[in-house]
């Protein structure tokens, strides 16, 4: 039976401690195109006048957002987990916040959104978990996984905190382990290349 | 949490049974739902969804505990704290010039954001002529209100969001801790009435000159946003304020030509 090809939809990136560098770069290098979207968690202090939004419209042509309740889910653009809240997706048209419980002392939590982004977009996600010191990702990874989407993990070795990368790949086989330099390109190529799930 | 992932169309069969019990969950944002029931399923350690709904339809009281659970509660004392300095700056003035001064706090949880309101009319010398209104779906939240006692590991961060909001006082002179407890004056609590209040099935009850109502709207559909939103501008005073959440809107709202936006904060003023 001939497989239809899945096109991935969504890039989804979760960071902690010391992964701003990379997420910069990945961010540079998005895909123009603007059929890809791009929702990024970090974990950060929950300060309202956030540099985040700034930080990354400087760096692409992509629309950057920080979410807002029930903002539409558009290709082409860039989201951004707003500080204190978990990000969610309602389908794959809308998300919506949640202030509820912390997880691993984070909200945004990167296992809320990387869960809830399997659930709705499964194998047209790709999913990249990178530096941190901290365990939050690594279920919300797996689950990515599960779902038949496309995991990356940065390698430990290349990361300021190797912790989060660590947890992921003693939770799942990742698709794929590398460095946080080579990252954006990997990424760039995956998202022209249609998949078979 | 990989066990217990509730369906779709359970889910669906959930929300209508509970509607039978005067609890209308129809217009919730479902992500979120879906989360607390995967919560409650872990927490309580039921096996399977089929067990989650005889309980619900055969105890009472795990009903209840199905409510509680299902409200997300969380909450802080001066949360966001500008919002609390653009109040004390710029509309407790206008408060100020009226005779009697009505609030509602709707979605107010364990009342901390209630109790942070207090503490702002009584620096402003308003309190004595201030009514407090707090209301919550959830019983539960309500009575941590009347007792005005808090986790005494949370105060530190309350103390710095009190002094961000231009709290000039020493905080601590506010309440009396005990144990892991803070207990809060009851001065602060003399004018605050609490009742529980459904903002999907009850009725405006008052009109007021400020409304709260934050981050309780980010767990309601457009639908149900909307009439909300409808309730408050019934129940609100001409040149009246609502203050909404932080990543909260109005805009898209039927009633938003009602409203103009005072600050990037999420604060509104009446004007018709
Ligand atoms: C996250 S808390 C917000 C507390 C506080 N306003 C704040 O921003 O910190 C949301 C509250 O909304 C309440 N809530 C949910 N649905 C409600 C309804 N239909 N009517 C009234 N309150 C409701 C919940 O019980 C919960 O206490």
């Amino acid at each position: 039976m001939a497989q239809n090809k899945i096109e991935y939809k969504v890039v989804v990136v979760g960071g902690s401690a010391g992964s701003l560098d990379i997420i910069l770069k990945i961010i540079s290098n998005a895909d123009a195109t603007g059929s890809i979207l791009y929702i990024i968690v970090i974990h950060r202090k929950n300060d309202t006048n956030s540099m985040l939004p700034g930080l990354f419209s400087s760096r692409t042509k992509l629309k950057v957002k920080e979410v807002e309740d029930k903002d539409y889910i558009l290709p082409g653009h860039i989201y951004i987990a707003p500080p204190d809240y978990h990000l969610l997706l309602e389908n794959e048209h809308t998300f919506s916040l949640d202030a509820s419980e912390k997880i691993y002392f984070s909200r945004p939590s990167i296992d809320v959104t990387f869960e809830s982004v399997a659930e709705i977009f499964g194998a047209s996600a790709i999913g990249v978990l990178l530096s941190g010191a901290n365990a939050d990702g690594a279920h919300g990874l797996s689950t990515i996984h599960r779902a038949g989407g496309f995991t990356i993990v940065q390698d430990p070795k290349s990361a300021e905190a190797d912790y989060m990368p660590r947890q992921a790949i003693d939770k799942l086989k990742p698709d794929i382990v590398i460095s946080a330099d080579k990252i954006p390109d990997f990424l760039k190529n995956l998202i022209l290349t249609p998949h078979n799930n | 949490m990989e066990f217990n992932i509730i369906k779709d169309d359970e889910l669906d069969l959930l929300v209508n049974s509970l509607s039978d019990y005067g609890y209308d969950f129809t217009n919730y944002a479902r992500a979120s739902l879906k989360r607390r029931i995967n919560r409650l399923l872990t927490i309580d350690r039921i096996p399977s969804f089929a067990e989650l709904f005889y309980r619900v339809k055969n105890e009472e009281e795990y009903l209840t505990h199905v409510i509680e659970e299902l409200t997300v509660n969380v909450t802080e004392m001066f949360r966001d704290p500008y919002v609390f300095k653009f109040l004390r700056e710029k509309v407790l003035p206008v408060l100020a010039t009226h005779p009697f001064i009505r609030i509602w706090h709707a979605g107010c949880a364990t009342g901390e954001e209630v109790y942070s309101m207090a503490i702002l009319l009584e620096e402003a010398n308003l309190l004595h002529k201030s009514l407090i209104y707090a209301t919550d779906i959830n019983p539960s939240v309500i009575e941590n209100i009347k007792r005005g006692i808090f986790s005494l590991g949370n105060l530190k961060q309350y103390s710095e969001n009190y002094i961000l909001s231009g709290g000039k006082k020493d905080f601590s002179a506010y309440y009396t801790a005990k144990y892991d407890f803070a207990k809060f004056d009851n001065r602060l609590k003399s004018k605050m009435v609490t009742a529980t209040h459904n903002l999907v099935s009850d009725r405006s009850f008052n009109e007021f000159q400020l409304i709260f109502c934050r981050n309780v709207l980010i767990y309601f559909d457009k639908v149900l946003q909307d009439k909300v939103l409808t309730l408050f501008d019934e129940s609100l005073e001409k040149l009246s304020f609502l203050v909404l959440g932080s990543k909260e809107n109005l805009g898209f709202s039927k009633v938003a030509n009602n409203f103009m936006q005072l600050d990037k904060e999420k604060i509104w003023r009446k004007i018709k």
